[in-house]
């Protein structure tokens, strides 16, 4: 009988203090976040050193409870994965050597994580990854359209040449005056207006899997502005919706087609903006009628940042035998392709 | 008692290993490097050379600041993930104090100072007497010339210690004259056998151990600045 592995993961990239352990890949025995967001609220964004400060603060506390929920010690842990990049540099040092401390005391084998994979790879404690598969990761700093011939192998067809979604929504959310962050905010208007505004669908060039949000964000702001000097009233529902509706629309259509084109059996909807109803809805329609392409979209507390993905990715990584030396560093424009 | 001593809050790093009151291995560097890549290769072959294993550890003692913010919190995490996981106790002691006790001092008053840019400086103000060190002005984050005069009122004279010091040095001689000595070449940096004697009593928990920074975040000094002159305003 194969013996279980247990992986322990530490995710500080951002602003969540992270911890957890993954059985086999694919099971949660415990996973622990500790959540930033009310400090960095007055600031109306994520300040790179208030990260690191809370981070430092909190990092004993949050490794703790994870090994207290599961009733286990390192010495039943067979490696332990971290987030190394790409994120906040400040930030991901103290998950970086934390983990490497742990790894030293216990002799345990040290796998760094790229943060995208651990989004992709949270997937897998819903259900079980079938290649060749999609996935599209949306998240405050990240929209990206990454196909996966198999484990561990991640190639990225498309990315977002300017602002990532999630960004664009804090950006239209700040506009219409909404607290950060403001992504939840818009989803919440958007279900109740109505797409009037006819905002552009940035598409780019024929054939592209590329995206574009600074345009659908400087039209949103020229809305506002126009009607402003107009002496007109906009209705942030209708606003939000458009907004919405073309993010959407630009989101659904691309990944629907490369889906096709690449001939996947599975798309894998990952990061924070995956919490977006709107945009699960649209998918979940879109693939409605494609009955050979399974669409698996987690559940929200495995969309935002979390170190249970980072411990789902890592055991992959551990099983093919991917280790990291104790001079690993943290790298903020980590490369999905190359890590 | 076998005990860990780790520094970085400077560019400096320096380790320190001994076993109770006998120093086994000292290791400083004094290179602009990053920490994050060196410090734990530089502790795991420190104390392979010397035969300890990790579990054999009971103590870490750290320099929690004040000093470069990331440095800082490179040094604070390490030796509090280690105390924590190996379940022993953590001294966390001041970068400053640290470096004066590195001074070869027998009797007298020794300024520390890491330069905070700006003609401000991270400093602090010890009494160094038969091998005990006594805060006599605690840490804190200050412009040269206020620093001097308060300096100037203990009507003593002063050993300025620490490599950065010789950035100020012309600044301290102009408002202190006699009353200011300058070591800055002759004491450098933080000496790890000074951490291991500084932190010898000190037990602190781990997760409670902290950066002293001894000066807000930028963001926060702003956030803070903001909220005052809307209150002032309103008034
Ligand atoms: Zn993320």
């Amino acid at each position: 009988m194969k013996k279980d592995t247990y992986i322990f993961g530490i995710e500080t990239s951002c602003d969540e203090t992270a911890a957890a352990i993954i059985k086999n890949g694919t099971e949660i025995v415990s996973s622990v976040v500790s959540s930033q967001i009310e400090s960095h609220k007055r600031f109306g964004g994520v300040v790179p050193e208030i990260a690191s400060r809370h981070h430092v603060e909190q990092i004993i506390s949050v490794l703790n409870e994870t090994l207290e929920q599961a009733g286990l010690t390192f010495s039943d842990m067979n490696a332990i994965a971290v987030t190394k990049g790409p994120g906040l540099v400040g930030a991901l040092l103290i998950g970086v050597n934390a983990a490497k401390a742990i790894a030293f005391a216990h002799n345990l084998p040290l796998i760094g994580v790229h943060h995208i994979a651990g989004h992709i790879y949270a997937n897998r404690l819903v259900k079980e990854m079938t290649f060749p598969l999609l996935s599209l990761v949306v998240s405050g700093g990240h929209t990206e359209l990454v196909y996966m011939k198999e484990h561990g192998l991640f190639k990225v067809i498309g990315e977002t040449r300017d602002d990532a979604a999630g960004e664009a929504y804090d950006k239209v959310a700040r506009t219409l005056h909404l607290p950060y962050p403001g992504g939840p905010h818009i989803d919440r208007l958007a279900a109740e207006g109505q797409d009037i505004y006819g905002l552009p669908r940035v598409r780019l060039e024929e054939g592209s899997y590329d995206f574009s949000f600074s345009g659908l964000k400087s039209a949103v702001i020229n809305t506002v502005h126009n009607a402003e000097q107009r002496g007109e009233i906009i209705i942030p529902e209708n606003l939000a919706a458009s907004f919405q509706a073309s993010v959407v629309e630009v989101l659904t259509e691309k990944t629907v087609r490369a889906a096709k084109e690449y001939n996947v059996k599975q798309v894998l909807l990952s990061g924070g903006v995956a919490a977006n109803k709107g945009l699960r809805a649209a998918l979940e329609k879109a693939f409605d009628d494609l009955n050979n392409i399974d669409l698996v979209i987690p559940p929200l507390s495995l969309c935002t940042d979390n170190a249970a993905m980072i411990a789902a990715a890592g055991t992959v990584l551990y099983e093919q035998g991917k280790r990291d030396g104790m001079d690993m560093n943290g790298h903020p424009g980590l490369d999905i392709e190359q890590f | 008692m076998k005990i860990l001593a780790i520094d970085t809050s400077t560019y400096t790093l320096s380790i320190g290993l001994a076993d109770g009151d006998v120093l086994l291995a000292e290791q400083v560097t004094n290179v602009k490097k990053n920490h994050s890549v060196r410090v734990m290769p530089a502790i795991q072959s420190l104390m392979n050379d010397v035969e300890i294993k990790p579990d054999e550890l009971e103590k870490i003692i750290v320099a929690n600041g004040p000093g470069s913010y990331t440095g800082v919190r490179i040094g604070v995490t390490i030796a509090k993930t280690l105390a924590w996981t190996l379940n022993i106790p953590v001294a966390a002691v001041s970068g400053l104090a640290s470096l004066a006790a590195s001074a070869p001092v027998i009797d007298g008053l020794v300024c520390p100072i890491f330069d905070a840019r700006r003609g401000q400086v991270f400093t602090g103000l010890y009494r160094l007497s038969n091998g005990t060190v006594e805060t006599v002005f605690e840490d804190r984050n200050v412009l040269v010339t206020d620093w001097c005069k308060e300096l100037l009122r203990q009507k003593e004279t002063i050993l300025f210690v620490g490599q950065e010091s010789i950035l100020h040095e012309k600044t301290i001689a102009e408002q202190m004259g006699e009353s200011a000595v300058f070591a800055g070449k002759a004491v450098p940096y933080t000496r790890p056998a000074a951490l291991l004697t500084l932190g010898k009593e000190t037990e602190n928990d781990p997760a409670a151990v902290v950066p002293n920074y001894a000066r807000l975040a930028e963001a926060e000094a702003k956030w803070l600045e903001a909220k005052e002159k809307k209150e002032n305003g309103r008034e």
